[in-house]
C-alpha cells in the first residue's frame, strides 16, 4: 500500500487515463475556479483586517452606535464573512463537485479490482 | 471586598470542584472502555473505524480546538486588554476556511491515518515520512507542553493547592501527574473512538457552559450589548474606551505592531498544519463527511468565540481587570471569576471541571495523534516495512505511553511559563513545517521529494530557531521564559511573517533543485484523481488494514 512498486500497474494506468479525461479536468477546474478566488479573497480581508487593527487603531475606535467601535464591527464582520463563504461553499461543492467526483469514481472502480 | 469574594472563591470549595471535576472523569472512563472493547483493528485504534459522523466528528473538532488557551486565554485577554484579545478570536476561526477550503476533503480521500500519509503519497517514502514524523512529534508537543503547563495554574486558583516555588514535587505537579495518567488510559483503553467520545462530552459541556454565562451576562445589561461594553469601560480604570479599540497589547511600539502582524499570520495559517486536527479528518467515512465536519466545527467554534467576546468583556464589568490579574492564575482566571460572580460556588465548580475536562481531552487527541505518527509513519514505513499492523497498534500504544510521561515531566517543569508563548509556538511550527509542503503536494505537480524535505525542515529549523532567539524565549524581563538570561536578536516574539514566507520558498526552490528526476507521474495521476475523486479511499469498513 504504501509503496510504488507494490501496487499493480493496470491500477496506477487507470487514475493516468481518468487524469487525463475531459470530464476530470472540468472537475479540476470547477474546483480550483472556487477555492483559489475565494482563498485569495478571505486572506486578503483577513490581513486588511489585521493591519488595520495594527497600524489604524484610531480609525478601528471610532464609535459608530452606542459604545460599539468600527473594529468591533469589522472583527464581527469577519465572523460573518467566514459563516458565509462556508454555506456557499457547501452548496458549490454538493452542486457543482460531488455528482461529477462520484461518477468518476464509479468510473474508476467499477472499471477497476481495487474498491 | 472583592479581595473577600476572591479568597472565598479560591479556597472556598475545592472539594465541590475536584467532585464535579471526579464526575466527569468517571462519565468520561466509562464511555472509553466501552467503546473501546471494540478496538480491534489499526483503522479501529487510529481512525475510529472510520465510524463518526460529520457532526459528530465537528463536534469533536471544536473540543479539540476549543482548548484551554481558547477558553480560558481569551476570555481574559479580552478582560484585561480588551479588543486585543479579540483578534485573537478571529485569527482562529478564519484559520478554518484553509482547512474547509483547501485540505480537509483533499486529505481526507487521499491519506490513511495521518499527515504523512498525504505528504508521502508520491515522494520518496522513508524521508518524507520521517520529516512529517518530526514536525508532527514537534508541533504536538509544544502543544501539549502549553496545555499541561496551563493545568498547573488552573490548579492554584480551582483548587486551591498552591505552587510551591522550593520544590518541583508539590501539589501542582501532583495534579499535572494525574492528569496526564489520566489521559494516557483514555488513550490506551479507548484509542481513536473512545478518545473522540471524551472531545464530544467535553465540547457539549464548554458549549453550554459557556451559552449559558453568556445569557446571563447580556441579561443582566438587559440585552444591551452597547451597555456591557460601557460598563467595562467604566471598570477598565486608566484604559478607558481603549479596551474598545485594538492597540493596548501589541499597539506600544513599530516592533510589537510588526509582531502582531505576525502573529495573525501563524494564526491564520497554522491551524491547517496542526497534526491533531488533520488526523480528526480521517475519523469519518468519506470526504463529503469530511466537509460536513468542518462546517459543524466552523460554526460551534465561531458561535463559542462569540461567547467569549461577551464572557471576556463582562468580567471586566463585573470583575474587573484589576482583580483578575491579581487573583491566582492571573488573567486565566477571569472566565472562572466572572463564573464565581454570577453563579457563585456551584457555577464556579461546574466551569473549573469543564476547564479541566477541556485541558484532558486536548491532551488525549495529541497524545494519539503523536503516537500514531511515530508508529505508522516512522515505526511501520521507515524502521520496519514488514511490521504487521498489529505490531503496529502495539508500538502505538508503547509511544503513547512514552508520550504521556515526557508530557507530565515537561509539564512539571514548564509550570508557571507563559501558555501563548508555547501555543504560539505551536501555530507558527506548524504553519512554516507544515502548511506549504501539503498545499504543494495537493496543488503542484511537479513538487517532489527534495521541495517536501526542505520545506518541511527547512520550516521546523527557522522557526523553532528564531523562537529560541526570540524575546519569548530571553531578554524580556516580564513575559519571557528565561526571565534573567537575554541571548536573543530576533526582535519578533512570534516567527510567522518570517518562517511561513521562506518555508514556501524554500519548496519551490527545492523543488527546482531536485527537477527531472524525482517526480513519479503515475503516482501524481493516482493522488490528483484520487484525492479529488474519493476513488480507492479508506472505507468505513476496513477489512484488513494493510
Amino acid at each position: 500500500m504504501s509503496t510504488t512498486s507494490d501496487r499493480p500497474l493496470g491500477d496506477s494506468s487507470v487514475y493516468a487515463q481518468v487524469q487525463a479525461s475531459p470530464e476530470f479536468a472540468d472537475l479540476r477546474s470547477r474546483l480550483r475556479r472556487f477555492v483559489f478566488p475565494m482563498s485569495v479573497a478571505f486572506l486578503v480581508w483577513y490581513l486588511v483586517y489585521v493591519l488595520l487593527a495594527a497600524y489604524a487603531p484610531a480609525f478601528m475606535s471610532i464609535k459608530l452606535a452606542g459604545n460599539l467601535t468600527v473594529g468591533l464591527l469589522i472583527g464581527l464582520l469577519q465572523f460573518v464573512t467566514t459563516f458565509a463563504i462556508t454555506t456557499i461553499y457547501v452548496r458549490y461543492a454538493n452542486k457543482n463537485l460531488d455528482p461529477l467526483a462520484a461518477r468518476l469514481r464509479g468510473r474508476i472502480e467499477g472499471d477497476g479490482d481495487d474498491a | 471586598m472583592n479581595e473577600r469574594i476572591l479568597a472565598a472563591a479560591t479556597v472556598g470549595k475545592p472539594a465541590l470542584n475536584i467532585g464535579i471535576f471526579l464526575a466527569f472523569v468517571v462519565v468520561t472512563l466509562v464511555v472509553v472502555f466501552w467503546v473501546g472493547r471494540q478496538n480491534r483493528t489499526a483503522s479501529d485504534y487510529y481512525a475510529a473505524g472510520r465510524s463518526f459522523t460529520g457532526t459528530q466528528n465537528g463536534i469533536a473538532i471544536s473540543g479539540d480546538y476549543l482548548s484551554a488557551a481558547s477558553f480560558l486565554g481569551i476570555a481574559g485577554a479580552i478582560a484585561t486588554v480588551g479588543y486585543d484579545g479579540f483578534l485573537y478570536s478571529v485569527g482562529f476561526l478564519v484559520a478554518w476556511l484553509v482547512a474547509l477550503l483547501l485540505v480537509a476533503e483533499l486529505l481526507r480521500n487521499t491519506g490513511k491515518f495521518t499527515m504523512g500519509d498525504v505528504l508521502s503519497f508520491r515522494m520518496r517514502q522513508r524521508p518524507v515520512r520521517a520529516a512529517a514524523a518530526v514536525s508532527t512529534l514537534v508541533v504536538s508537543f509544544f502543544y501539549l507542553l502549553a496545555q499541561m503547563a496551563g493545568a498547573g495554574g488552573l490548579i492554584s486558583l480551582l483548587l486551591g493547592v498552591p505552587d510551591d516555588k522550593s520544590t518541583l514535587f508539590d501539589g501542582q505537579s501532583a495534579v499535572i501527574a494525574v492528569v496526564g495518567a489520566l489521559m494516557i488510559v483514555y488513550v490506551l483503553v479507548g484509542g481513536m473512538k473512545g478518545t473522540t467520545w471524551v472531545q464530544i462530552i467535553k465540547a457539549s459541556l464548554l458549549l453550554v457552559g459557556a451559552a449559558v454565562m453568556t445569557v446571563w451576562v447580556l441579561g443582566i445589561y438587559g440585552f444591551n450589548l452597547s451597555a456591557l461594553l460601557g460598563s467595562a469601560v467604566q471598570n477598565a480604570g486608566t484604559n478607558g474606551d481603549k479596551i474598545l479599540g485594538p492597540g493596548l497589547q501589541y499597539g506600544k511600539t513599530g516592533t510589537s505592531k510588526i509582531d502582531f502582524v505576525s502573529l495573525g499570520l501563524a494564526l491564520v495559517l497554522g491551524t491547517a498544519g496542526l497534526p491533531h486536527i488533520l488526523m480528526r479528518f480521517y475519523t469519518v467515512p468519506s470526504a463529503k463527511e469530511a466537509r460536513r465536519s468542518v462546517v459543524w466545527a466552523i460554526w460551534l467554534i465561531g458561535i463559542f468565540y462569540l461567547f467569549t467576546l461577551v464572557l471576556g468583556y463582562g468580567a471586566g464589568a463585573l470583575v474587573g481587570p484589576t482583580v483578575i490579574k491579581n487573583a491566582p492564575g492571573g488573567v486565566n482566571s477571569a472566565a472562572p471569576l466572572l463564573a464565581f460572580q454570577l453563579g457563585g460556588e456551584v457555577l464556579l465548580g461546574l466551569i473549573s471541571a469543564v476547564a479541566f475536562a477541556t485541558i484532558l481531552a486536548v491532551v488525549a487527541g495529541l497524545t494519539i495523534t503523536a503516537s500514531a505518527s511515530f508508529a505508522h509513519d516512522v515505526y511501520a514505513n521507515v524502521l520496519n516495512r514488514s511490521a504487521s499492523p498489529t505490531s503496529e497498534v502495539k508500538v502505538a500504544r508503547r509511544t503513547a505511553v512514552v508520550f504521556g510521561v515526557v508530557a507530565i515531566i515537561g509539564g512539571i517543569l514548564a509550570n508557571g511559563q507563559n501558555i501563548a508563548f508555547l501555543v504560539a509556538l505551536a501555530f507558527a511550527v506548524a504553519a512554516s513545517a507544515n502548511l506549504p509542503t501539503l498545499l504543494f503536494s495537493l496543488f503542484w505537480k511537479k513538487f517532489n521529494t527534495t521541495g517536501a524535505l526542505w520545506s518541511m525542515y527547512g520550516g521546523l529549523i527557522i522557526s523553532v530557531g528564531l523562537i529560541i532567539f526570540s524575546p519569548a524565549v530571553s531578554g524580556n524581563k516580564e513575559t519571557s521564559m528565561f526571565k534573567t538570561a537575554d541571548f536573543h536578536w530576533f526582535p519578533l516574539a512570534n516567527p510567522g511573517l518570517v518562517s511561513i514566507p521562506l518555508a514556501f520558498l524554500l519548496g519551490v526552490v527545492g523543488t527546482l533543485v531536485g527537477a527531472g528526476k524525482e517526480h513519479d507521474e503515475e503516482r501524481y495521476a493516482e493522488m490528483e484523481v484520487r484525492s479529488l475523486t474519493g476513488a480507492g479511499s479508506e472505507r468505513a469498513e476496513v477489512k484488513a488494514p494493510r
